[in-house]
Order: structure tokens, then C-alpha cells, then sequence
């Protein structure tokens, strides 16, 4: 192979996708791009910009309409198999069988690859090895945690040493450990054995680390460039401003999104950090809201640059801030959530170890843990799906298992995965939950006119639920759950596997529900999403390991060597250090990441 | 209680929403209960037509083919060979060419001039013993018919006694009669409890069920919720096979409509409270759909649908109280055949109640339970 001539070459590609009854879509119109031989490639953009559709064509899984796509100097469209044969191809939903071992499964996709029994000798340590699996071999696969099967999932796809390998946003759903443990496989994978990887990803900071990016939006390629040519976009617009004493971050965030002339803002480290726009016009609105304010300039970011070339070309949309129209009521201080002493057990594994928190109404709290920690069974007890094995746990002031079923109808719940009716519409969903609700007459038609205006579902009210774009099933379901105005929202990684402009819509909704007093309780892999939230509590092992405003979590976790870490690496140091403390004192089981 | 109520019918409309929406689903709850009552109607019927049979006729005399004129004129026999020697017979069905062999000895005609009577052989293929079991029977029934005639051409004084044999309620004793309001109920118990047990199960596996409980339903008002849009379909079900039965298969209907959707009512309710016990035990649609189908066999099979339950051994009659398909199909039967009123039917019906009583019972236990 030359290895001067790209691995991956595309020109004019272009592929339509055509549903029932409905106009073509077309996922790549006429792309032209390439991916270098023995580099690691970033493919990024918003949620239906046609990363999954190239990766799958590459693959040769799906037949491109027009245009050329070359892998590995093979025509993919002509010799399909060929090009199969000599990549590793890694969808989103790997196809672990969930009642083989981890031994069986790879067992499995080596006989399926054809690989001899020699080879097998030796891939099969290296594999091992690499992903840390070994000591969990004879484990079922439906058993791993969800950074555990991704790491299966990749020892499959690499059993018979492939040119190229193709992943399909493998970190959606990891934990932070495990996603770092992922990155520095693939990282090794190029740097030490000369692999070509072509990965698509939801994490702008994963495409900084990539030698090269290229942006879709909307089937086009928007940029195709290394991440500091990218960043280099928003060179001079880029500053972090302080909060004053009585602003939060959130809030001033906040203000300065709703700015004509921001490219962006989020919260940073108790600070807000924002790309001002080109515009001279809106300036001095700008000026207004940061007046008094501590302002400096930062070097820019690879997500800067890619937010400005996002909205250089994306109309921007409004970022909307939900409106209540019944005021909660109650003192703003009160602890409407009280957890203590909290104890889940599963026969003899303790998933949930006495822990105790409080938040107070108003708050947005955000449980961060590895997977497997224990966030989502104290999630479930929190809303009365499980019960507790000990402890007390009042909500709204009632304790979920005892009250009445009407007291439900204070709590609002996302669940991680979109747990709406898929073969309903989405007006149908709405009406059901209305009525599941309770709501009745004018109300009820004021509620889903309220939730169908709020959530921008109005062109898609008689589409099926199940058909819709990810983004827009993740609004139909805050839709659902904020349809009787409950007081508390839980949310369980409810940005998993969303792009980068929909977390940020997110976020805006669900400050605005917090200024109006809405309680909210979170989950999230997405470190930084953190920093949007007031108080955080970091859970390992079904305990609380550290807990408070993120400024406190980050300032506990401050070391010599790391005077000011992010969120991601105080809460990394947090979990490693309690696990060394348990490994070394032998009470507890070492947990897998 | 109103806001139970429609909590009730919101998930109702839900439920019947995501099964009716899909024009391919809808059809496929409709569609094959109907063409299973036309095509078993067919098929599941023990009436003998074309029964292949063997001569041995050594008396080749006017009596003889007297009586194989009536026999080959009744359009059930059909003769397939003439034989020569006693020695044949066995080479015939053994190889099954005929079902049957008829022999009859050379002094057939001169014993039935003396008035001594006389013997024909019948030989039949026993390995299908009902099948000869029934062409025996009718054999049977064209010799008698033949001493008759004979007996009064040739003025026998006293006629033999002359067994009339007569069935009550299907006169002609067609068994189509007897199978397809049979049928009403074991077509519709399927469904009813798969599409129950499948609904649960369902939303178990795709999260939805977590997003219901946080809601404030009950779990009364969710086993209703299920309960109800299932039982629907098994009534209309139920209705498509009457109807065949009625227009297509022309079975005269004897009793009350009131009588007869009062017994199906209890019978879909304990169907359906099956339906939401195996949904309880089960954790996905795979478990929930192969639980159904190990039921649905000894269901059937144990139902006296084509085996009548008095000839099984008393264990296993003692077994099928539990089957609430042996009610409906005594009911559907004794209510469409003999047009039965509610009152004679109470052993069918208090059973049924009780079996949906339990079950109904056990699931709403089971579901209360199940959450840890």
C-alpha cells in the first residue's frame, strides 16, 4: 500500500434516503473528502449531518447514488466484499450477543472473520491486553458495563487486523474513565501500529485530538482541516467573563445567549466563556450585559472555531427558554428532595451504599458517576420504581412508595433511553400523557398547545414518534414529562448521544425551568454539562465520594501538580483515588469501568 | 374515581391506537381468525367421503350385488379392486389400496332364502381406528338398510328389530356442527392472551412501563388498561367466527346472542388475566410469546374441541378444570347447538368466573410484588 495515497477518498458523494409518503431526504449531497493514510480522522457535526451514512457506505453497506468513494485504493460501490474484508467497522449498536462471554463472542466474530487458529494465538493476549477484558472473560456480554462493551466491541472489530477502522461514535454513553481508557486504545492503535481510523464523535474535545476534522452539516462538509486551523476560526473572539457576587454563571450564560451577536456561551469553571460574533451592530447590547464584569481574552478552542463555522452557516435558531405559566409553589430554599442513609441491595451486591443528599427547590443537581456507580438505581428509587433496602427518601415532601399515586404527578421523568410510545404520533403521546396526568378540558388543550409551542413539535405533530431524529424524540420527551408542570424533573443522561447545538438548546431549557423554580435532578457523561448545574454529588461503588457546587468539587480535587482542574479531571482523580483507597484497604471489590 | 376512569380509557385508546394504527396489524387480528374458522370448518371434519374398499364376492349372486348397489350407490364407497382369492385380502391393506375389504361367502344368497340370515366379512384397516371406526359404522348402516328391503320383498313375517339411529341437535350428524362453534373460543383465546401478555411485555422491554409507573396510574388501573382493548379484539374476534359459522357454513344459531357473549365475557376476562400472569413472569416479549405458546397446545388439545373429554383418564379430567377454553367450548357449543339458557350453563360459567377471579388476582399481585 502507498502509503502517500489516502485511505479513504470521496468525491461528489451523494446518497438520498426515501421514506413512505414522505419527501427524499438527501444525507450527503455531493461530499468530497479524504482520510489520510495512518492518521486518526474526526467526522463531527450535528445530529443527521450524514456521519453515520458515510461511515456506512464506506463500509459498503449501503450503495452510494452518485459520486466515487475509494477505500483502501478499492472502489467501495464495485467490490464491496473486498473493502469488507480488509476494514473493521464499528456501528454505534455493536452486535454483541448478550448471552455469549466475552471469550464467546470474540470466539464468534474471529470464525465469522475467518481467522486461523495460529492467528487467533496470537491477536487473542494483544486484544486482551489492550482492552483490559481479560479478567472478565468467561463473563456474560449483556453483564458489562457499557464502557466494557465498547472496549468488547472493539476487540471484535480489530480480531482480524484491519487497513482501516471505521467507529461510529464510540464513547455515546461511556463514563468519563472508560471513555478515556477507549480514546488511549485508539490512540495507541495509530501511534504504535500505523492503523488508519476514521471515528465520528459527539466530543469536541475527543476531534481536537484528532490530527484531522472534518465537519458535516447537512450532508455537506463544512471544514476539513487539523483542530487548530479549526480553532484558529475564532482567533481575538474568544474571552471568559466572572460573574458578578450575585449572578450565577447559569444566569449570566444565560443572558449572553440570548444576544443576537454570541456565537456561544456555557459555563466554565464558575465563569462563562463565550465567542462574541462578527457583528457590530449588537455590540453594544453585549457591552450591557458584561458591564462591571471582569472580562479577559482566551485562546481559542477547537469547539469555538467549531461553533463559529456552525453558525456561519446554520440560520441560528433561537435558543428557547421555557416559560411556566403556574408558579411553583413553596419557599425557594426548601429541601424538596431528602435522601438518607439511602441502601439498595441486590441479593448480595450493594448497588446503592447508604448514601445522603439533599436538594433544595430551585436547584439543578447532577448525580456524575461511572457507569455502574449506582446513579441510575437511586434514580429509580427517587421515582418509585425500585424500593430502597433501608433509608429514607422523601420527595415533594412525601415518601414516593407510601403516598398516594397522585402524588406522582409531582415528578416529571426522562428516562435514558426515549421511553415514549414509538408507534403513536407525537400528538398521540402527548394526549396519553395528558390523560395519564389527569388533565382535562381547557387545561389539557392549554398544556399541549403550551408543550407543542415550547418544544418546536409543531411540524411533526402526526409524524410516528419512533421515525422522528434523535434530537427531536429527546424534545418530545421533556414535552411529555413538563405537560403537568411536576415540580421536580428527573432527567437520566438526557444528552447522551446529542449533538453539540441540541445539548446547548437543552441546557437553556432546562436553566429557564430552574429560574422558575422547577427542581431538577440529572445525569450525565458530559463532564462540563457539570458546570451548568448548582450542586453535583460524584458517586463510585454506590457511594458518595464528593459533593457540592462544582467549584467545590474542582477545588477538592486541586493538586499541585493541577492548581485549577476541569470538571472531567477532578472528577477522574475522585474516582481513581477512592478506588486505590478500597483496592489498598481490600474492603471492596475492584469495580470495573 | 372519574380521573381512574379515564385514566382507564386513556390507556385503552392507547393501546388499541398502537394496534390498529398499522394497517399490517390490524389485518393480522382480524384477518386470520376468520379464514382458520373457513379453512378447519373444512378440514376438521370426520364425515368420510371416497373411503377406498375391496370386493371379495364369491357368491356373485342377485342378493350380493343387491347389496353392493346400495353400497356403491351411497357415494361414500368407492371400490378399488375385485378379488379372486381369500389370499389377496392382505396384500390390499397392508398396502393400503383400500381401507376396507367386504367378503361374501358363496352360499350369501341361498342362506338368505332359507331365512337362516347370513354373514358378510368386514375387514378394516385398523391402524386409523377412527377413520375405520366410522366406515364400519356406515357399512353397517347399508346392511341394515338392506335387510329391510330385503325383508320386505322377500315378506319376512317378522322384521328384524330395526335399529333407528337418530342424533340429536346435528341431525345429519355432520361434525362441522359440532367443530365450528367450537372454534369460536379456541381461535379467540390465542390472540387474546398473546396480545396481553405481548403488550406488558412490550413496554417492559422498551422502557415505556417505567415512564408509565412514575405517572400517577395505579397498577389496578394499568392491568385494566390492558385488560380491556385485548378483550375487544377477542370479542370481535369471537364475532368473525360466528359469523362464519352462521353465513358461511349456513349452522342454524339456536340460543341467545345475550347467553352466548355473557359466557365469552367471563371466558376472555380469564384469558386475558392469563395473558397478564404470563406478562408479570415474564421479562421480554421473546419469554412472554414462548410462554404462550407452551400453554396454547394442552389449551387446545385438553379442551374437548376433537377429543371428547369424558374418554380421557379421570387425572387428566380432573387436569382440564383449569383450562378455561373446556367451558367456553362446552358453552359456545351447548348455547349455539341446543340454544342452552344462562341458567343450565352455571357449571360452565362459575368455573370461568373463578379462573378469571384467580388469575386476574395473581397478576395484580404479581405486579404490585415484582417491583422491588
Amino acid at each position: 500500500m502507498n502509503a502517500a495515497a489516502p485511505a479513504l477518498i470521496a468525491q461528489q458523494l451523494c446518497k438520498q434516503f426515501r421514506r413512505k409518503d414522505e419527501a427524499a431526504v438527501q444525507a450527503l449531497a455531493g461530499i468530497s473528502l479524504e482520510a489520510r493514510h495512518g492518521e486518526l480522522t474526526a467526522l463531527v457535526g450535528p445530529d443527521g449531518a450524514g456521519k453515520t451514512t458515510l461511515m456506512r457506505l464506506a463500509a459498503g453497506l449501503l450503495r452510494a447514488d452518485d459520486g466515487s468513494l475509494t477505500v483502501l485504493g478499492v472502489d467501495v460501490g464495485s467490490d464491496p466484499q473486498q473493502v469488507q474484508d480488509r476494514i473493521g467497522y464499528m456501528p454505534q449498536r455493536f452486535g454483541l450477543y448478550e448471552d455469549l462471554t466475552v471469550a464467546e463472542n470474540l470466539e464468534l466474530y474471529a470464525d465469522l472473520r475467518g481467522v486461523s487458529a495460529a492467528e487467533r494465538a496470537k491477536r487473542y493476549p494483544a486484544l486482551m491486553e489492550m482492552t483490559a477484558l481479560g479478567p472478565f472473560r468467561t463473563r456474560l456480554a449483556g453483564q458489562l458495563s457499557g464502557g466494557m462493551k465498547q472496549k468488547l466491541g472493539l476487540a471484535c472489530t480489530l480480531v482480524r487486523s484491519p487497513e482501516l477502522l471505521l467507529l461510529d461514535e464510540p464513547t455515546v454513553g461511556v463514563d468519563p474513565l472508560s471513555r478515556r481508557e477507549l480514546w488511549e486504545i485508539v490512540r495507541g492503535l495509530v501511534a504504535d501500529q500505523g492503523l488508519t481510523v476514521l471515528l465520528s464523535t459527539a466530543y469536541l474535545d475527543e476531534a481536537e485530538r484528532c490530527s484531522r476534522v472534518i465537519l458535516l452539516h447537512q450532508g455537506k462538509v463544512l471544514s476539513q482541516s487539523a483542530p487548530p486551523e479549526v480553532a484558529g476560526l475564532a482567533s481575538g473572539r474568544c474571552f471568559v467573563a466572572t460573574p458578578s457576587a450575585q449572578q450565577s454563571a447559569r444566569a449570566l450564560q444565560a443572558r449572553l445567549l440570548d444576544q443576537a451577536d454570541i456565537i456561544d456561551a456555557v459555563p466554565d469553571g464558575g465563569r462563562v466563556r463565550f465567542v462574541r460574533g462578527t457583528g457590530a451592530a449588537a455590540a453594544g447590547a453585549i457591552d450591557d450585559v458584561l458591564r462591571g464584569l471582569a472580562v479577559e481574552a482566551v485562546a481559542p478552542r477547537f469547539e469555538d472555531g467549531f461553533m463559529m463555522l456552525l453558525r456561519a452557516h446554520a440560520n441560528r435558531e433561537p435558543l428557547q427558554a421555557v416559560l411556566v405559566t403556574r408558579p411553583i409553589a413553596g419557599r425557594p430554599d426548601d429541601a424538596v428532595v431528602q435522601v438518607q442513609q439511602l441502601l439498595k441491595k441486590f441479593g448480595a451486591f450493594t448497588a446503592v451504599d447508604r448514601i445522603s443528599f439533599e436538594v433544595r427547590r430551585g436547584e439543578i443537581f447532577a448525580l456524575l458517576g461511572p457507569n455502574g456507580a449506582g446513579k441510575t438505581t437511586t434514580f429509580r428509587m427517587l421515582c418509585g420504581l425500585l424500593t430502597p433496602s433501608a433509608g429514607q427518601l422523601r420527595v415533594a415532601g412525601a415518601d414516593v412508595r407510601s403516598a398516594p399515586a397522585s402524588a406522582r404527578s409531582r415528578l416529571g421523568y426522562v428516562a435514558q433511553k426515549f421511553a415514549l410510545y414509538g408507534p403513536l404520533s407525537v400528538i398521540e403521546n402527548l394526549e396519553f400523557f395528558a390523560s395519564a396526568y389527569g388533565l382535562r378540558g381547557q387545561r389539557r388543550r392549554e398544556r399541549i398547545a403550551w408543550a407543542t409551542q415550547q418544544f418546536e413539535l409543531a411540524d411533526q405533530l402526526r409524524a410516528m414518534s419512533a421515525q422522528l431524529p434523535g434530537g427531536y424524540k429527546q424534545r418530545l420527551a421533556m414535552a411529555a414529562a413538563l405537560l403537568h408542570e411536576p415540580e421536580i424533573l428527573f432527567l437520566d443522561e438526557p444528552t447522551s448521544g446529542a449533538d453539540p447545538l441540541a445539548r446547548r438548546a437543552f441546557w437553556r431549557r432546562i436553566s429557564a425551568l430552574a429560574d422558575q423554580g422547577v427542581t431538577i435532578i440529572v445525569t450525565t457523561h458530559f463532564m462540563q454539562e457539570a458546570e451548568y448545574c448548582d450542586r453535583v454529588a460524584i458517586m463510585d461503588s454506590g457511594q458518595v465520594l464528593s459533593q457540592g457546587s462544582p467549584a467545590e468539587v474542582r477545588q477538592r480535587a486541586s493538586t499541585l501538580a493541577r492548581p485549577e482542574p476541569s470538571m472531567e479531571d477532578a472528577f477522574i482523580a475522585v474516582v481513581e483515588q477512592a478506588r486505590s483507597r478500597a483496592n489498598a484497604s481490600g474492603t471492596a471489590p475492584p469495580v470495573a469501568a | 374515581m372519574l380521573d381512574s376512569l379515564l385514566r382507564i380509557v386513556a390507556l385503552t385508546r392507547k393501546e388499541l391506537l398502537a394496534v390498529l394504527k398499522d394497517r399490517r396489524s390490524r389485518l393480522s387480528l382480524l384477518i386470520p381468525p376468520v379464514v382458520q374458522a373457513l379453512i378447519f370448518g373444512y378440514a376438521a371434519t370426520y364425515d368420510l367421503n371416497h373411503v377406498s374398499y375391496a370386493l371379495l364376492d364369491q357368491d356373485h349372486s342377485a342378493a350380493s350385488r343387491q347389496l353392493l348397489a346400495a353400497l356403491d350407490g351411497s357415494g361414500v364407497f368407492q371400490r378399488v379392486a375385485d378379488l379372486q382369492r381369500p389370499g389377496d385380502i392382505a396384500s390390499y391393506i397392508d398396502t393400503r389400496r383400500a381401507l376396507l375389504v367386504l367378503q361374501i361367502n358363496q352360499n350369501f344368497e341361498r342362506q338368505l332364502l332359507a331365512g337362516t340370515g347370513a354373514d358378510v366379512q368386514l375387514i378394516a384397516d385398523g391402524r386409523n381406528s377412527n377413520t375405520a371406526g366410522t366406515a364400519m359404522g356406515y357399512v353397517s348402516s347399508i346392511v341394515e338398510q338392506f335387510n329391510s328391503t330385503w325383508g320386505g320383498e322377500h315378506g319376512w313375517s317378522a322384521a328384524p328389530v330395526k335399529v333407528v339411529d337418530r342424533a340429536w341437535y346435528n341431525p345429519n350428524l355432520e361434525t362441522r356442527w359440532f367443530m365450528i362453534p367450537g372454534l369460536i373460543g379456541t381461535l379467540t383465546l390465542i390472540q387474546t392472551m398473546m396480545l396481553t401478555a405481548m403488550s406488558v411485555a412490550r413496554e417492559r422491554e422498551q422502557g415505556t412501563f417505567d415512564q408509565l409507573l412514575v405517572t400517577p396510574f395505579r397498577p389496578f388501573e394499568i392491568m385494566a388498561g390492558k385488560a380491556l382493548p385485548s378483550m375487544l379484539v377477542g370479542t370481535v374476534q369471537a364475532s368473525g367466527v360466528l359469523l362464519v359459522a352462521q353465513l358461511w357454513f349456513r349452522i342454524p344459531f339456536a340460543g341467545s346472542y345475550l347467553t352466548l357473549y355473557s359466557g365469552l365475557l367471563l371466558f376472555l376476562l380469564a384469558a386475558v388475566g392469563i395473558g397478564l400472569l404470563l406478562s408479570a413472569v415474564a421479562a421480554t416479549m421473546q419469554q412472554a410469546m414462548l410462554y404462550s405458546m407452551l400453554l396454547i397446545m394442552p389449551f387446545s388439545l385438553l379442551s374437548g374441541l376433537t377429543t371428547p373429554l369424558s374418554s380421557m383418564p379421570g387425572w387428566l379430567q380432573y387436569l382440564t378444570a383449569i383450562n378455561p377454553l373446556r367451558y367456553a367450548i362446552d358453552v359456545t357449543r351447548r348455547v349455539y347447538l341446543e340454544g342452552t339458557g344462562l341458567y343450565l350453563l352455571i357449571s360452565d360459567l362459575w368455573p370461568l368466573a373463578l379462573l378469571a377471579a384467580l388469575t386476574l388476582w395473581g397478576a395484580s399481585w404479581m405486579f404490585s410484588h415484582r417491583m422491588q
